[in-house]
């Protein structure tokens, strides 16, 4: 089903493409959370020393880790500043996304 | 230094609820979902009654998790996740675990005969009760899991929750089944660990998750994992295992317990409480702390 | 192999032969034979099945759903208050299109308590989306529970078969055993389109939108509509390999007949002897026995009826505020064809009340001396 790589938004246009039950035939990767946020957190590298913690508290796993560093995903990141607030280097600053 | 050096990772790495779910911003329930995952592995059915994740998933025909979900009706978390396993036993898949996954509301009453039988009858399965304290899903109701004190549309500030919160653990403790575990989303590596643990066991095995709701509590969404953190650190929810219904072993050994003013001034469903009515809560949860630590043999 | 056996036992034995994988059941009379049989051959070995012993109807039905969401054939058996208590379920099963089994022994909803026999608890449930049969003798029961599961996995619908509390429950007939053999030939293995497994991980049941929701429905009405040329079908081939045609109605001298009965249950037998005593009185009576209600077997009844001056429809059950309900899905049936008979209906025999020649004399008589109802509801047996 998921497996991750699947964006896309299902429509069916007639009964006869939908399943027979209501079942799940994609992931929700369609649905761009990022939109969601008024405010964005920006991770100050320099200051970063790889604790993992941010990554590890993201309710939205929009975390990611990219050759051993943390990368905010701004698709899905939804702007809660957990990662901001569980930084133990207060790296992660929370700032007004541009209108 | 930091150029060659590897991330620190102390869960494991899969990822089994990707992004896109339409979980609030700060959402608890959601880490507990990710951690859980993360403990059982890809093997694993949910059987999800009405609750807060029957729409964080996402609607048909998409969801977030990349584990098979049995939606099932309000009160049929454990009655449905009992024949799950008789119906995967009987057409010969023994491996894969079955977990229902249910709010307090599910657990604690709607959905507290169905757990009962089931654990009577000691079904195998993992049953998870992801706590926000309310019926969050229908837009903050109380239950049974409200705790005292606590505003919510049900019980709102000139009549706020006078009851206690139910004793979940102690029921359940009633019915013997070989294990039980209390959890916290701002201890992701205890909660990975008692997963893992619980999935090796046979028999009905019972976590109890304290997922904060900032939408339902009136908190910051960026507090989340402080208040969950908090939640342990004031003795207000400790972090222990029963098994077998007598031996009670607490995880994590609290030296000066925090006072409850720091956790409950971070929510807005306090905001109304006294010094007076803020004492006795303290009163509360110094007692329910030394029993637990009575039962654990300290 | 014959054997004399009790209606409840009737249910048991066929979903052993259909060989049920996961039951899961709660007592309730006059229903507790038919588990207590199906514990003793789990027991015994002779069905390899798991029998959860769950602490109420509902999660029974919801225990069933879980282990048919698993790929599991499943089954359960209820009466009354039991059947109400799962209602919520029972639209589960059939929304979520999984085939299960059900025996439904009709009892008399409290209260005042009553264990006897009365249809309005499985009528009461006709808009659920599941399958009705309506049974008269044990080997009927018998046979339409291994003829119910082919039709159920087929279409992936509910089915309840259907019969009355003590009057058959609980009467000890002679039914002739189909050998295991025969009935593996005839209902092959579980084998649903799509179920639980990792291998394939869905999300079952999740929020439908308005914009979903409809076509869903439209697929289960469309496949409902399937099931009268499903039964015939798999009737047929039941009759080919076991003696006996298993159809959508039993149709006794309604050719050419100026009166016609229509009934259902036990209460349908007894009215086929009461039109032979009528017929060597000279009235020229007639029996449709309807065992397929839902769906509604609108051809075969329109066939049968339309040839017909009278219809005398007896009722077991009475939906309060309008009629009984036999009367008024066959009025429907009937409305708006070219010739149209005159539809008398009747009730008798609620909570157990008998049904008996006289009810039927009754009845024949009312209906005989009336061109049209001049009453919308005749009680029969009312003490008034």
């Amino acid at each position: 089903m998921s497996k991750k790589k699947d964006d896309k938004r299902i429509i069916f246009n007639s009964e006869q493409e939908m399943p027979l039950v209501a079942m799940s035939l994609g992931s929700m990767l369609y649905n761009k959370t990022g939109a969601w946020r008024n405010i964005k957190p920006v991770i100050d590298l320099s200051k970063c020393i790889k604790c993992g913690i941010c990554w590890k508290f993201c309710p939205d796993t929009s975390i990611d880790i990219v050759d051993e560093w943390p990368v905010v995903n701004y698709d899905y990141c939804k702007g809660c500043g957990v990662c901001a607030e569980e930084c133990p280097e207060k790296c992660i600053v929370m700032v007004e996304e541009e209108k | 230094m930091s150029k060659e050096r590897k991330m620190t990772i102390t869960l494991p790495r899969e990822e089994l609820m990707s992004s896109g779910h339409l979980a609030c911003q700060g959402c608890g329930a959601t880490l507990a979902m990710r951690y859980a995952l993360k403990a059982l592995g890809q093997k694993t059915i949910l059987c999800i009654p009405a609750c807060c994740w029957s729409v964080i998933d996402g609607p048909f025909p998409h969801s977030s998790l990349d584990v098979p979900i049995y939606h099932c009706a309000f009160e049929t978390a454990a009655s449905s996740a009992s024949g799950v396993r008789a119906g995967l036993d009987m057409v010969g898949d023994k491996e894969t675990t079955v977990m229902a996954w249910a709010g307090d509301g599910g657990t604690f009453d709607i959905g507290i005969q169905a757990l009962s039988g089931a654990a009577e009858r000691n079904e195998d399965f993992i049953y998870a009760c992801y706590d926000n304290e309310a019926y969050m899903n229908t837009g903050i109701q109380r239950s049974s899991a409200t705790p005292i004190g606590a505003w919510t549309t049900t019980t709102p500030v000139k009549h706020y929750k006078k009851e206690r919160k139910k004793d979940i653990i102690g029921i359940m403790a009633a019915h013997d089944i070989p294990y039980i575990a209390t959890a916290s989303i701002a201890y992701p590596e205890d909660m990975v660990k008692k997963f893992k643990k619980a999935k090796d066991i046979h028999g009905t095995r019972f976590i109890h998750i304290y997922a904060p709701c900032p939408t339902g509590w009136k908190s910051r969404p960026d507090d989340t994992v402080k208040l969950a953190r908090l939640a342990v650190q004031t003795g207000y929810f400790p972090l222990y295992e029963v098994e077998n219904g007598e031996k009670w072993t607490l995880n994590l050994k609290i030296k000066e317990r925090k006072p409850i003013t720091e956790y409950l001034k971070l929510q807005g469903r306090f905001r109304h409480l006294k010094q007076d009515e803020i004492d006795l809560i303290q009163a509360e949860v110094d007692n329910n702390y030394q029993k637990i630590l009575k039962k654990c043999g300290l | 192999m014959k054997k004399v056996i009790m209606g409840n036992h009737a249910l048991s034995y066929g979903a052993m032969l259909s060989r049920a994988q996961v039951i899961a059941a709660y007592p309730i009379t006059p229903q507790t034979q038919v588990v207590e049989l199906l514990s003793e051959m789990c027991a015994n070995g002779i069905l390899d099945a798991k029998f959860i012993k769950v602490e109420s109807e509902h999660s029974a039905m919801a225990a069933c759903l879980g282990a048919s969401m698993a790929g599991a054939r499943t089954f359960t058996a209820t009466s009354a208050q039991g059947l109400a208590l799962m209602h919520e379920m029972l639209h589960w099963a059939s929304g979520g299109r999984m085939p299960v089994v059900m025996g439904d022994i009709n009892r008399a909803m409290a209260p005042g308590w009553s264990i006897w026999t009365d249809q309005i608890d499985s009528l009461s449930q006709r808009d659920t989306g599941w399958i009705q049969f309506y049974c008269s003798s044990n080997q009927e029961v018998l046979d339409t529970v291994i003829q119910a599961y082919k039709v159920s996995e087929k279409l992936m619908i509910p089915s309840m078969v259907i019969l009355d509390a003590f009057a058959l429950s609980h009467t000890y007939e002679v039914v002739e055993i189909p050998e295991q053999e025969k009935v593996d030939a005839y209902l092959p293995p579980f084998n649903p389109p799509y179920r639980l497994t990792p291998a394939d991980p869905h999300a079952f049941g999740g929020l439908t939108s308005p914009d979903h929701y409809m076509e869903l429905r439209y697929k289960l009405q469309k496949d409902m509509e399937k099931v009268p040329a499903l039964v015939e079908e798999t009737g047929r081939e039941y009759e080919k390999m076991f003696g006996r045609y298993l159809g959508q109605v039993d149709d006794y001298l309604c050719d050419g007949a100026e009166l016609v009965f229509v009934t259902s249950g036990t209460a349908g037998l007894t009215a086929r002897v009461v039109v032979d005593e009528l017929r060597a009185q000279g009235v020229k009576a007639g029996n449709l026995r309807i065992k397929l209600f839902r769906p509604f077997p609108f051809e075969q009844v329109r066939s049968i009826l339309s040839r017909v001056p009278k219809v005398a429809v007896l009722d077991r059950n009475i939906s309060y505020g309008h009629h009984g309900v036999f009367y008024q899905e066959v009025k429907s049936a009937m409305y708006g064809l070219p010739s149209e008979p005159a539809i008398f209906g009747f009730i008798a025999g609620l909570g157990g009340r008998d049904i008996t020649r006289e009810t039927y004399k009754e009845i024949a008589d009312y209906a005989l001396k009336h061109d049209r109802p001049e009453e919308e509801i005749v009680w029969i047996g009312v003490k008034k």
